[in-house]
């Protein structure tokens, strides 16, 4: 059996891919940005790594909580728990903040225990050496133990972002008008869903190294300084 | 207007969970045997072939499942094979669970010490005996946690496999959640039914973990 596959009626549709790469990585962009925040301030809430627990129990089991749900639980059910379910209870949403919102509690609570195996790693002599300066205890967090932290997780934290914008996909689903939804709106129109999945899987393999080639630069560059 | 109650609900959930359980474990064994396969080809002595499973590995951890699964679904439609979602689900998920065994496979074998291999070679072992009595025995030990915790994600990839119209817990739920106009109440029961599902397998992956870990 022969089998045709005609590419040229997917890539006339650029104007809908080219939105489609824009929100996906505007929606990652955003994601990571908030999430990564999110990430620290948990890992902060939960580290016990200097002898002392930071923060009040009840505060790190709730955050401990969290973190265990999101991780054990698929995307797309928080997706829909966010956009179909809060709305009954009161939140209505629309698709992209829905979306966004998803990706941040998502890529927040991965990014948590990432950081945290960073924080915790930060030798006790580097604490005391801070505290002899005199430093505060917010001081010490965000200028001893964060900077090298970030650099020692980095790569893992880089691999989960790109995981996040892969996640995005399923985004479309809510029809936020990402580069899947792009796809299943010119298979729709033209039948060649085959070719259509295709080519987006092509775009979202060159974002995915290209954001992996960004982060990786950008990150010793101007994250935590040096080389 | 059918009334459910939510033991209705919850019923139904659980007769769906059946499938989601099914087509991860398919999708674990499939890609855990495609994955193996890989792994030799990867370690074998042509380096050639070992470039093309890390490219087979770069594109499928760099491409959402989503896709894959629609690839899977369509591309089988296209070559005149019946695409029932079981086999399209089943396709898509042991493809890609085999590209990231491979990977997490590889890079246990890769902890396995370099002289572990000069050590064999140097006994005339050949590759086959270097990798069944040397190797993989010590590997394996390693492979263990990051394997099981990996199961978790499966499970959790499987929740895609509703977006094909495979009748899962997310497809059931979203039906569910249409026809008791009460998303709210489904889906966070859907939520702890995938949690109920694989927090068991994490904190045995985790306890795997600490076990390997503890310093000999």
């Amino acid at each position: 059996m022969r089998i045709q596959l005609d590419f040229g009626a997917v890539l006339a549709e650029w104007p809908l891919l080219l939105t489609g790469v824009g929100w996906t990585l505007a929606l990652t962009l955003a994601a990571v940005l908030v999430g990564t925040t999110l990430g620290l301030a948990c890992a902060w809430v939960r580290g016990r790594g200097f002898g002392e627990a930071l923060a009040p129990r009840w505060l790190s089991a709730m955050v401990g909580a969290y973190v265990e749900v999101i991780r054990n639980t698929p995307f797309i059910i928080q997706l829909f728990f966010i956009f179909f379910g809060l709305p009954a209870a009161g939140f209505r949403l629309s698709a992209e903040s829905a979306s966004f919102i998803a990706m941040v509690v998502n890529l927040g609570a991965y990014a948590a225990e990432i950081i945290r195996a960073g924080l915790e790693a930060t030798p006790k002599g580097q604490i005391e050496a801070a505290v002899s300066l005199a430093l505060t205890r917010l001081q010490i967090f965000i200028r001893v133990v964060v900077p090298p932290a970030m650099k020692k997780v980095w790569p893992g934290l880089v691999s989960q972002i790109i995981i996040v914008m892969l996640g995005s996909s399923v985004c479309g689903q809510i029809s936020t008008e990402e580069l899947s939804y792009a796809a299943d709106l010119i298979q729709s129109r033209n039948f060649r869903s085959f070719e259509a999945f295709i080519v987006i899987g092509v775009i979202y393999l060159v974002l995915s190294m290209g954001l992996r080639y960004a982060l990786n630069w950008l990150g010793p560059k101007f994250l935590f300084g040096g080389r | 207007m059918v009334d459910f109650t939510l033991w209705d609900i919850v019923r139904n959930l659980v007769l769906a969970l059946r499938w989601t359980v099914g087509l991860s474990l398919i999708a674990f064994v499939g890609g855990g045997l495609v994955g193996l396969f890989l792994l030799m080809l990867r370690l074998g002595k042509r380096p050639w072939v070992g470039r093309l499973v890390a490219a087979y590995v770069q594109i499928f951890q760099g491409i959402p499942l989503l896709v894959q699964l629609f690839l899977a679904y369509y591309g089988l439609g296209l070559f005149g094979i019946n695409t029932s979602p079981w086999v399209a689900a089943g396709a898509g998920l042991t493809l890609y669970a085999s590209a990231f065994l491979t990977e997490i496979w590889r890079g246990c074998v890769a902890a396995v010490p370099k002289g572990q291999w000069e050590a064999s070679q140097s006994l005339a072992m050949n590759f086959g005996e270097q990798l069944r009595y040397i190797i993989l025995p010590q590997a394996l030990k390693i492979a263990i946690p990051p394997t099981v915790g990996f199961l978790v994600q499966v499970i959790k990839g499987t929740a895609l496999a509703s977006v094909i119209g495979f009748m899962e817990l997310t497809k059931v739920g979203k039906t569910i959640a249409n026809a008791t106009f009460n998303p709210f109440l489904v889906f966070s029961c859907v939520a702890v039914m995938y949690f109920l599902l694989c927090y068991p397998v994490s904190l045995y992956a985790k306890s795997l973990e600490r076990k390997v870990n503890v310093p000999s």
